[in-house]
């Protein structure tokens, strides 16, 4: 079902050349992403996770081969215009969060509009509205460094929503927090999956892999599994549906 | 465009906020500029004060006012001959020259012995005798009393007019008019005290009395010979070359001077030493504004310094901001805005210094009030952007340019 692919990736390299070698940190690499997929992308470090997910997030060019995002050609793009689908399509959460330090919950989460040059009021309301999403709305003065890792958290996942992008793309969100937080977080990973988004977790922790439905192996550079995940997606399901 | 006021908007916002998160280090940074715009301002605003209050003194003489003095060639004076000029010249000029009027003769009674003394009160004083047009050429207007009138000259009477500082140092209770002063040992009534004029130069413009031209040539007895001061007022402007030429024509005749010899006299108008006072307070604010924009250079060396700091300390947040959507034009703009906000922040600073600065040296010293012009304050509100701009764009571009993801995983 080609039409509801987000996103197509076509025989995906990457070639770096480190001294007088070059080598592949990703290698035929071809992937499509279904709307509403929750995938766990896994793999042990210098697998290529990472490389992969900047590749999708479009901070990277692959050096070969050939990514659709909604249909457009991605990698024949110019920088501006991938910044423009970064800013539109693509919402980032990191490991360590990557809040501006200097901004309240309330600015962080409407910076990415300010580059979409959207006026103040309209920026407060889709801000204040993404911040109720993640239940942060007695928070939004906050400045990060007033706030628990999991608010922090919550603030960047926020963010990432705050354009409604096409895809979330979620580099170890967990990897910082306490277990009870991580269970929050993926919680609220269920019910936006629930909501009709498209996600993507970077992960190598297994739990976490186990939640999502769809679970893609990498190893040395290459796709070696891609597989659903019976079990998690109606345990998934069931929670999304016990949130409602 | 909205797209692009809403990006400055929020650009100088965040300017704003970053400058603000480190105060003492953004006051550190701007310092040099600070300095160099209060320098400026400062230097500018008394120079400009001066200028203004000498403007105003000529403005009292008219641009149309010509005056004739002596001139001794420095070969003569080694020779001990002095130049004159005379009574009779004064009315040979007064009577010869077609558009010229209120022509009046000055004559300054020099030396020791110029002593005014009332009860006792005796002190020294610049004197002068001078006819009732003296009024209309120099703009002297009584406080109280009246000024001299025709018959006052013709007359010889002894009447005085004083300058308020001379009224002081003298120490007349009451009112001074109708008191009598000595003036060279014969008795003065005072008919009048005149408006303050102030301190130009540091000399006293109210120390002075003016007596009846016939009354001070009576004064110094058989001196009519003695050397006087001419002036006189031109009736149209366009009169004034032609004037002159005519004067030195008739002066050199009642001279004898030959034909290839100097003139033995000096004719100026206003108009000219105002224009040389000009060019002269011009060139210094030139010089001192060389010398200070090599201090602003200084200061923005210094800012293009710390932003490339900045730039190093914030990699990891231009990272994120790149992630998030920002394009290189909008971490270019927004580290131009924050090098721009901070100059006009230290130019409004060093501005204020150096306006409290002027004034106070002004305050201090004798000098008038000191004035900032417009062109001074745009000048250098205009200086300090320039400086963020040209010194802000290097640290901008190393920002803009960025790898993103090398920019997010800097620690």
């Amino acid at each position: 079902m080609p039409k509801n692919n987000v996103i197509e990736l076509r025989e995906i390299a990457k070639h770096y050349i480190m001294g007088e070698e070059g080598f592949y940190a990703l290698e035929g690499i071809n992937l499509d992403i279904h709307l509403n997929d929750y995938i766990a992308i896994v793999g042990s470090s210098g697998s290529g996770k990472s490389t992969l997910m900047n590749l999708l997030g479009c901070l990277d060019y692959p050096t070969a081969g050939a990514y659709k995002l909604k249909g457009t050609d991605v990698a024949s793009l110019d920088e501006n215009r991938l910044a423009e689908i970064r800013n539109r399509e693509i919402g980032f959460i990191f490991q360590n969060f990557n809040l501006l330090p200097r901004a309240t919950a309330l600015q962080n989460v409407m910076q990415p509009l300010v580059y979409r040059g959207l006026a103040k009021s309209k920026r407060l309301e889709m801000a204040k509205n993404a911040l109720n999403m993640v239940g942060l709305q007695d928070r939004m003065q906050h400045f990060p460094n007033q706030l628990s890792g999991g608010q922090r958290q919550r603030v960047a996942i926020a963010r990432a929503l705050v354009a409604k992008p096409a895809i979330l793309l979620a580099d170890e969100p967990t990897g910082n927090l306490d277990s009870a937080t991580t269970i929050d977080i993926m919680a609220l990973f269920d019910r936006l999956h629930g909501d009709g988004q498209t996600l993507i977790v970077v992960t190598h922790e297994q739990e976490i892999a186990d939640r999502c439905h769809r679970v893609i192996t990498l190893k040395d550079g290459h796709l070696i599994s891609d597989e659903y995940n019976k079990i998690a997606s109606t345990t998934s399901q069931k929670s999304a549906a016990s949130d409602v | 465009m909205s797209n692009l006021r809403f990006k400055i908007i929020e650009g100088t916002r965040s300017a704003a906020q970053s400058v603000f998160a480190h105060r003492f280090r953004s006051f550190l940074t701007t310092l040099g500029i600070i300095i160099g715009v209060a320098s400026v301002i400062a230097v500018v605003s008394v120079v400009q004060g001066f200028s203004a209050n000498v403007s105003a003194q000529f403005d009292g003489i008219g641009t149309n006012v010509i005056s004739i003095d002596r001139y001794t060639p420095p070969k003569s004076r080694l020779q001990g001959k002095y130049a004159r000029l005379t009574y009779e010249d004064f009315l040979k000029i007064k009577h010869q020259v077609p558009g010229a009027s209120n022509v009046t003769p000055n004559l300054q009674m020099w030396g020791s012995n110029s002593g005014v003394t009332y009860r006792g009160q005796s002190v020294s004083t610049r004197i002068f005798g001078t006819a009732s047009t003296y009024q209309k050429l120099n703009a002297v207007y009584c406080e109280q009393g009246r000024f001299f009138n025709v018959s006052d000259d013709k007359s010889r009477r002894r009447v005085a007019l004083i300058g308020p500082s001379l009224a002081n140092k003298l120490e007349i209770q009451g009112s001074p008019i109708g008191q009598h002063i000595s003036i060279l040992g014969e008795w003065f009534k005072v008919i009048c005290v005149t408006e303050q004029k102030g301190k130009l130069f540091g000399f006293d413009q109210d120390d002075f009395a003016l007596v009846p031209f016939s009354a001070a040539q009576s004064l110094i007895g058989g001196h009519w010979g003695s050397n006087i001061q001419i002036s006189l007022s031109v009736d149209k402007l366009e009169q004034v070359p032609q004037v002159k030429r005519n004067i030195t024509s008739i002066l050199r005749r009642a001279h004898k001077i030959d034909s290839g010899e100097p003139n033995d006299f000096e004719i100026s108008s206003a108009d000219q030493m105002m224009k040389t006072f000009e060019s002269i307070i011009g060139s210094t604010t030139l010089v001192l504004a060389g010398i200070v924009s090599i201090s602003l250079l200084v200061g923005g060396i210094g800012i293009m310094n710390i932003m490339l700091v900045s730039v190093t300390e914030r990699t990891r947040e231009i990272g994120i901001q790149k992630a998030l959507g920002a394009t290189r034009f909008d971490i270019l703009l927004q580290f131009l805005i924050e090098a721009i906000f901070l100059c006009l922040l230290g130019g409004l600073i060093g501005l204020l210094l150096g306006f409290g600065a002027g004034s106070l040296i002004s305050n201090l010293t004798d000098l008038p009030a000191a004035t900032v012009p417009m062109w001074a304050i745009l000048l250098s509100f205009g200086f300090s952007a320039g400086i963020g701009l040209i010194f802000g764009i290097i640290p901008a571009a190393k920002a803009a340019n960025l790898d993103p993801i090398d920019a997010l995983r800097y620690e």
